[in-house]
Order: structure tokens, then C-alpha cells, then sequence
């Protein structure tokens, strides 16, 4: 069902007053270049520090916690792996119970984080369980389309072709024969209130993208695209050069679905061809011509679906478009007095 | 034979919390560094997309405007000399 | 004034949870655990019980929503059986390691396969050892009382564990029982508002649940076993303050029939109550016999139980649970360690009864006294009821 989300609380990131307060220490132990500690980061610069974490087990939860030393600034809990969604999810129901009976003032940020495996994977049920019960909390995937923690090994999430130590390309195999898993269309199929994909590459519109997602009264989901050095076997000085390649070749388009309603928050004008993207990666080295081609087929039909769910969502675009940008600055304004 | 532990379990939090928030930056992940970022002052705008794209959080702006890597830290992953617009940022075999 | 009123027993529990006043209540339904948590949603629903039912889609996102709110310092119930709490297994560890203090009813019921719906004690026996303290109950009125007590032993600053009530399915949980109910003026000065030592709180980062590398895994378990070991004091106190609030007294062990009676039932739960009539028609028969009941299972009370068996010849402790491959039941195995290397242990006989819901009737146990006196039960273990072609 296509509805009105109320975005009032939505306080706009621009360059100029970009938060530069990370959530997550220096002294973390994620790898070189690591995009997806990367992105978190960026995550917490933009919810502040009043907020709860739920973290899922895999590699932020690994570089972020070993006994004695923490990079969490915030309250953080890990429980297990397939349960941050669960957790977040208590945790929201008793800041509403604690709240009614006075015992909390400010209403937290409840942020839960987990990897592809823990969210496309081991977790979806207890997702899609909080997703549709509807708690107060945004869930964010990084997506290093892999268990990397272990050892990149595959998940659902995992896109086509590529190799990893499960799924690993040999003479009778191109590597991973499915295709990834579509979790944000999975997220907006709940109804929830928000949904977007994100990219670290592209920082204002993540930040935006959190600050919008933890202004909604319900569940938000947003599903950012965590360049993995080590799992893609690419130097780590490349995992923002290889985050903007995957937007510009349309491997991974940028979108938001607000009460329904599709919008691509980035255009591509003249994409770049999939084998642009798949070169720049040992993960994909083994593909021949005619993969790569079939590659470019699907990453066609998967912009053109896009396309028609924002065509099919937003019957008047212009019309839609044009209160909402000069409704949100005079806002923004009258909250700065 | 207690050698290998950190603490008593007397001297630990509850449920061996950790209490102070971001003491992570007790470890200096510096030494984990082979290239090491050098700023060409003159090519630098002070744009700041350096420290927008470090992983480790450990680019800030300085009082004399440049953003510079804190040494502790810096990796050497070489992001920001990579996604610096004015190729300003080279990486260098650091001498140890 | 008290009131006293017929009424199911899970009903009753459910009205403890509410005069207990638990923040939040996160549950999943399986059989015989419903009518409790049906009760618990219908409060919150007409307001009786201001409190967030979070409706799961799992067990074991029961106990990781009920882990996130106590770690967010809101007062937490759930309640489970058998195949739920197996699919809790997992974070029941993460519970007690983390130190919270939620309160959990098992409606012990067995565990697949195959399926059954009815009632033993294999879905609590295969949980051990997740750091709870575990407390059995025989009828309503202890169900209800034990309940609240529960919430008290579980956040006692001593003790910080979580607690689970075990009730045996059907056999108890849904009898229509006279249960006295206390005010809720009386239970609220019994058990006062929860107040949490360490929350998710961003006033005061912690961070909880960090990765135990092996400098540290160890002591954490030991914090964690210490205030295991710590709260049987604790269970004592409270059963005192239980008995000076609400009158009835309850002992770790309680022992009925004839004292320091040459043999001693042992039981576990709802089947002590037959178990019971049998010992007193054995009396009357002339027989020299006791019972002893054992109400904390985790911590074991060594004691207290060694205590209450002083002078026996013979135990014959009744299972719910087979442990297989094992000597005996996981009862029975508890006691004989307890009693090993003591002098005067007494001669320890296991049966392995109520299986599966199978009905184990007064007769039944004079039939055991009977056959345990003339040594004629295996030395191990017997399986009692089971039909056999040899």
C-alpha cells in the first residue's frame, strides 16, 4: 500500500555541516580499507550519540569487542548472530515500557547491525518478525556479500559468478550459480516506512538516508553496500574507487522506497559496462565474456524492474516532488530559532 | 599458571562488560602499517573527503586548516590517497 | 485481604507476572505453556497490565527480545516448553552470562521425537547447564508464589541471574486449583521496583557481550557460575520473606512420611504429590518410608538434600528424563555424585517414570517401593511402564 510517511523529524546533512563525531573508535581492527567499519561509522556520525546498538556476531562485532578493549562510544550489545533484530526489538519494547513509567527520559536511536549472512541469511526470520510486528528501530545490513568473518564463505547474498571458498569457481563451476538475494525489495515488501540502499562511496546520501530512517515512526531498513578488500581480493586502498564503480555500472543502485513509494536517489547517466566492475576484482577473475555478458543482461533487467517500480509507485512525480523541497527547508529553518 | 589471563574474575564487570567506552584506542593499529599517506601541502584544497572516506577515523581538521591522519592509527590502507581529488595525498614506503 | 478462588494454575501464573508488574513480556506460543502468556496479552491488552507483549516469530527470538530488554533495564518474563526452549537453547547461555535477570515458566513438557505434547522433565534436563537457577513447583499455590519469588531471587544484587520456574505440562499447568491470592499493596512492598546495576544506557556507554578471548573467557564463566553458587543463599532468604508475606514456608528439600525412614522417595516436580499418597499408604501398610522433594534443581542444594536424607538405606529417585547412553537419569546421576565418597551413602535405585505423559498412578509407586525393597530393579536404571517383548 502506497502512504504518506511523516519525515518532519528529518534533519538534512549537507557538506558543509557534515557530523564528524564517529561512534566507533580509532584502534578498531577491521582490515585495511575496509569499507563496511567504514560505512558504520559513517551510520553512527549521523545517528549521534544517543543511540542503542544491536550488533549481529561477524566482522564488526569481532573488530570492534575483543575483551578488554571496545571502539563502541555508544551502548552496544551482541548477542548472537541471527538475533540482532530480536534484540533491537526488546530493547525498543522496554525504552516504551521504561519511558511510560518514567524511568527514561530521552528516547534513544536503536540502531541494530548485522553483515549479509546474519541479516539474507541465519537472521531473516527474526527480521522479518520485527519488521512486521513494527518496533521503533532501523536495522542496517553491511552487505560484503560474503561470510568474511569466517573466511568468505558464500551467503544468499552473494551475487552471481562470484568465487568464494564455498562456492569456488572450478572447471564444472562459475563460482556462486544463484543470484543475491534482493533483501531491501524483501524489507519494503513488510510495508514498513522506510527502506534505501546505501553506499559509502556516496557519504551524504547514507548519512541523509540514516537521519531519514531514524525519523520514521516504525522500521526502517537500509541495506548499504560494504566493499570487503580482503574477501574480493582487491587492494584496500580501492574499496570507495570500487563502491562508486558498482553505483555508476548499476551492479548496485541507489534507492529509497518511502511508504512505498520507489525513488532512485542516484542517476546514472551514462553507466559504465559490468565487466568495468567485475575486472577490478579477483573475486570475479575466472568469469569468461559470455558470464560477464550474461552479468550486464541481468544487472539490465534488474535497473529496468527498478525503474518500473518507481514508474508504477509515483503516478505524478512532479506534483509529489515539488511541496516536499520547499516544505523541508522552511522546516529546518524554524528549528534552528 | 594465571599468567595468560587479563584480570581476577573478582575484578571483572558484570556479565565482563566492558565500561569504558572507545579504549579500543589503546591499541595503536598504526604498527599495523607499511605505506604511509604524505600530504602535498601546495596541491591540498582542504576538502576534507580524505577524512570523510579513512576507515579508521583518525583524519581531522587541523588548526592550520589541512586534515591530517593521526600516525597511531593510519593503517596505511591508502584510501585517501586514492579518493583525493587533487591527488595531493601520495603513500610512501614508511621507514620504520 | 487475600482472596482465594479456584482457579487454572496458569492463570495464576500469569497473575503473578502481572502483580509483579513486568515491564516487558516477549513470547511465542506452544503448548502447554498458552494460557499463561493468552492471560499475560489479554492484561496488557485492557490495560490491567501496563507492559509491551512482544509477539514473536520464534522462541529464539523470545529470549533475544527478552535478552535486549532486560539489558535495557525493563523487568522481563517469557515462558516456554519443550521444543521452545530447545529452540532457545542457544541464548539461554547469553542470558545468565550477561547476567540479567529475566524470569522464565517452563510448562516442562518432552522433547521431540517423536512428537509429544505431554508431560516430562527432557526439555529443562537438557538445559542443565545454562547458569539458571531453576526451581521446581508442585502445585498452584507455589506456582503463583514461586513465580514472584523468582523475580525477587533473579534481581537480587547478589544474584543477577535468570531464573526459570519449571511447572510440569498439563499435570499442573492447566488443573483448576483453590489458590490464595496476596495484595498487590503486599506483593509490590515483596518485590519493589527493579532497579537494573548496568543498562544499555547513553548517559553511560557499556559495552555488553564483547568477544571473550581466552585471557578472559574463563574468569567470565567463573563470575557467572559464582552467582550461581551464590544464590542459594539468596533462594533461602527469599523463601524465608515468602513465608513471612504470604505464610506458606518452602524448604530447598522438603521431606514428608516418616522420619529417617529406611527408604526415601526422591521426586522432582508434580508427581511428588502422587508420589506422597503412595508413601502414606505405605506407612499405614506399616512400612518404614519417606519422600524427599527436591524444590531448587540449579544451584543443587548438596546440603540440604544430604540433610534430608540422613539415615536412609535406600533412595529410589524418580526421573523424568532418560539421559542416554548415561548410568541412570540425570536425577538420579546429580544424587549419586552428591553421595559419592560419603560414608553411609545410601543404596540409590532410579526410576525413570511419567515418560512422555505416560500416568504413573499412586499403585505405581507402592509397586516400586515394593520391588526396591526386594532389590529387584535393575542396578542402573529401570524404565518404568515400558512395554517389552522380553
Amino acid at each position: 500500500m502506497l502512504r504518506d510517511i511523516d519525515l518532519s523529524g528529518f534533519e538534512k546533512i549537507t557538506a558543509k555541516d557534515l557530523p564528524t563525531e564517529c561512534m566507533v573508535s580509532s584502534g578498531h581492527r577491521a582490515c585495511q580499507g575496509c569499507g563496511e567499519v567504514l560505512a558504520m561509522g559513517m551510520v553512527t556520525k549521523a545517528a549521534g550519540p544517543n543511540t542503542i546498538v544491536a550488533n549481529a556476531t561477524g566482522c564488526m562485532e569481532i573488530i570492534s569487542s575483543p575483551f578488554p578493549e571496545t571502539a563502541w562510544k555508544i551502548p552496544w550489545i551482541h548477542v548472537a548472530f541471527e538475533n540482532a533484530a530480536a534484540v533491537a526489538s526488546g530493547v525498543e519494547a522496554a525504552v516504551k515500557a521504561l519511558m511510560r513509567r518514567g524511568a527514561l527520559k530521552d528516547r534513544p536511536h536503536i540502531i541494530a547491525f548485522g553483515g549479509d549472512g546474519s541479516t539474507a541469511d541465519i537472521g531473516f526470520g527474526a527480521l522479518s518478525g520485527a519488521f512486521e510486528r513494527g518496533h521503533k528501530f532501523l536495522y542496517v545490513c553491511l552487505d560484503n556479500e560474503a561470510y568474511m568473518n569466517t573466511g568468505i564463505q558464500r551467503s544468499s547474498s552473494t551475487p552471481y559468478g562470484a568465487s568464494t571458498t564455498t562456492s569456488p569457481a572450478g572447471k564444472k563451476s562459475i563460482g556462486q550459480h544463484t543470484q543475491k538475494k534482493n533483501l531491501p525489495l524483501i524489507a519494503a515488501a513488510h510495508g514498513i516506512p522506510y527502506v534505501a540502499t546505501a553506499s559509502p562511496a556516496f557519504y551524504l546520501d547514507l548519512m541523509n538516508k540514516v537521519r531519514k530512517a531514524l525519523s520514521v515512526d516504525g522500521p526502517s531498513y537500509i541495506h548499504i553496500y560494504a566493499p570487503c578488500p580482503t574477501g574480493w581480493g582487491m587492494p584496500g586502498s580501492k574499496s570507495i574507487e570500487i563502491a562508486k564503480l558498482a553505483v555508476q555500472t548499476n551492479v548496485f543502485p541507489l534507492y529509497e522506497v518511502v511508504g512505498g513509494r520507489f525513488a532512485l536517489t542516484k542517476k546514472v547517466a551514462k553507466p559504465q559496462p559490468v565487466t568495468d566492475y567485475l575486472k577490478a576484482q579477483r573475486r570475479f577473475r575466472h568469469l569468461s565474456d559470455k558470464e560477464a555478458a550474461f552479468i550486464q543482461q541481468t544487472v539490465d533487467g534488474n535497473l529496468d524492474y527498478l525503474q518500473r517500480l518507481v514508474a508504477a509507485t509515483n503516478p505524478e512525480p512532479a506534483k509529489a516532488k515539488k511541496p516536499k523541497a520547499k516544505a523541508a527547508p522552511a522546516k529546518k529553518a524554524a528549528k534552528k530559532k | 599458571m594465571t599468567k595468560n589471563s587479563i584480570c581476577a574474575w573478582q575484578d571483572l564487570a558484570l556479565g565482563a562488560a566492558i565500561l569504558e567506552p572507545g579504549n579500543a584506542a589503546n591499541l595503536k593499529t598504526g604498527a599495523w602499517r607499511t605505506l604511509i599517506p604524505v600530504l602535498d601541502e601546495d596541491k591540498c584544497i582542504k576538502c576534507g573527503l580524505c577524512a570523510v572516506y579513512c576507515p579508521e577515523f583518525c583524519i581531522t581538521e587541523r588548526k592550520d586548516g589541512f586534515f591530517r591522519p593521526d600516525f597511531d592509527y593510519c593503517k596505511g590502507c591508502g584510501i585517501c590517497a586514492n579518493e583525493c581529488p587533487k591527488k595531493a595525498i601520495a603513500m610512501v614506503m614508511e621507514d620504520k | 485481604m487475600p482472596k482465594r478462588i479456584g482457579i487454572e494454575v496458569s492463570l495464576a501464573v500469569a497473575d503473578a507476572v502481572k502483580m509483579a508488574k513486568a515491564d516487558v513480556i516477549s513470547a511465542y506460543p506452544i503448548t502447554p505453556q498458552t494460557h499463561i502468556v493468552e492471560e499475560l496479552s489479554t492484561y496488557v491488552a485492557n490495560g490491567e497490565l501496563d507492559a509491551e507483549f512482544v509477539p514473536v516469530e520464534s522462541e529464539h527470538s523470545a529470549m533475544s527480545a527478552a535478552v535486549g530488554a532486560s539489558a535495557a533495564g525493563a523487568r522481563v518474563y517469557t515462558a516456554t516448553s519443550a521444543q521452545g526452549l530447545a529452540l532457545m537453547h542457544e541464548i539461554l547461555f547469553i542470558a545468565s552470562a550477561m547476567r540479567l535477570p529475566i524470569v522464565m515458566t517452563v510448562a516442562n513438557r518432552s522433547l521431540s521425537g517423536p512428537i509429544s505434547i505431554w508431560n516430562d522433565h527432557s526439555d529443562i534436563m537438557t538445559e542443565r547447564d545454562i547458569n539458571w537457577i531453576q526451581l521446581f513447583v508442585e502445585d498452584g499455590q507455589e506456582s503463583l508464589e514461586l513465580t514472584l519469588a523468582a523475580f525477587k531471587i533473579a534481581e537480587d544484587k547478589r544474584v543477577l541471574l535468570p531464573t526459570c520456574v519449571n511447572m510440569d505440562g498439563f499435570m499442573l499447568t492447566h488443573m483448576i486449583e483453590p489458590i490464595v491470592f496476596p495484595d498487590q499493596a503486599v506483593v509490590d512492598k515483596f518485590l519493589p521496583t527493579y532497579k537494573p546495576l548496568l543498562t544499555l544506557d547513553p548517559k553511560k556507554p557499556a559495552t555488553l557481550g564483547p568477544v571473550g578471548v581466552p585471557e578472559v573467557y574463563l574468569e567470565a564463566k567463573k563470575q557467572c557460575e559464582q552467582a550461581l553458587l551464590d544464590s542459594l543463599d539468596v533462594v533461602k532468604e527469599v523463601l524465608a520473606e515468602v513465608n513471612k508475606t504470604f505464610g506458606r514456608k518452602y524448604d530447598l528439600v522438603e521431606t514428608n512420611g516418616r522420619k529417617k525412614a529406611e527408604t526415601l522417595f526422591v521426586t522432582m516436580g508434580s508427581l511428588g504429590e502422587t508420589c506422597w499418597s503412595a508413601v502414606d499408604n505405605l506407612i499405614a501398610q506399616g512400612q518404614d518410608v519417606g519422600q524427599a522433594r527436591i524444590r531448587l534443581w540449579r544451584p543443587f542444594p548438596v546440603k540440604e538434600f544430604i540433610k534430608a536424607c540422613k539415615g536412609a538405606e535406600r533412595l529410589i529417585v524418580i526421573d523424568r528424563a532418560i539421559s542416554p547412553g548415561s548410568v541412570c537419569g540425570p536425577v538420579a546421576q546429580e544424587i549419586k555424585s552428591v553421595f559419592y565418597g560419603l560414608k553411609d551413602a545410601p543404596e540409590i535405585v532410579n526410576i525413570i517414570a511419567g515418560i512422555g505423559g505416560r500416568d504413573v498412578p499412586v499403585a505405581d509407586f507402592e509397586e516400586m517401593y515394593r520391588l526396591a525393597k526386594k532389590r529387584k530393579l535393575a542396578k542402573t536404571y529401570t524404565l518404568w511402564g515400558l512395554n517389552s517383548n522380553a
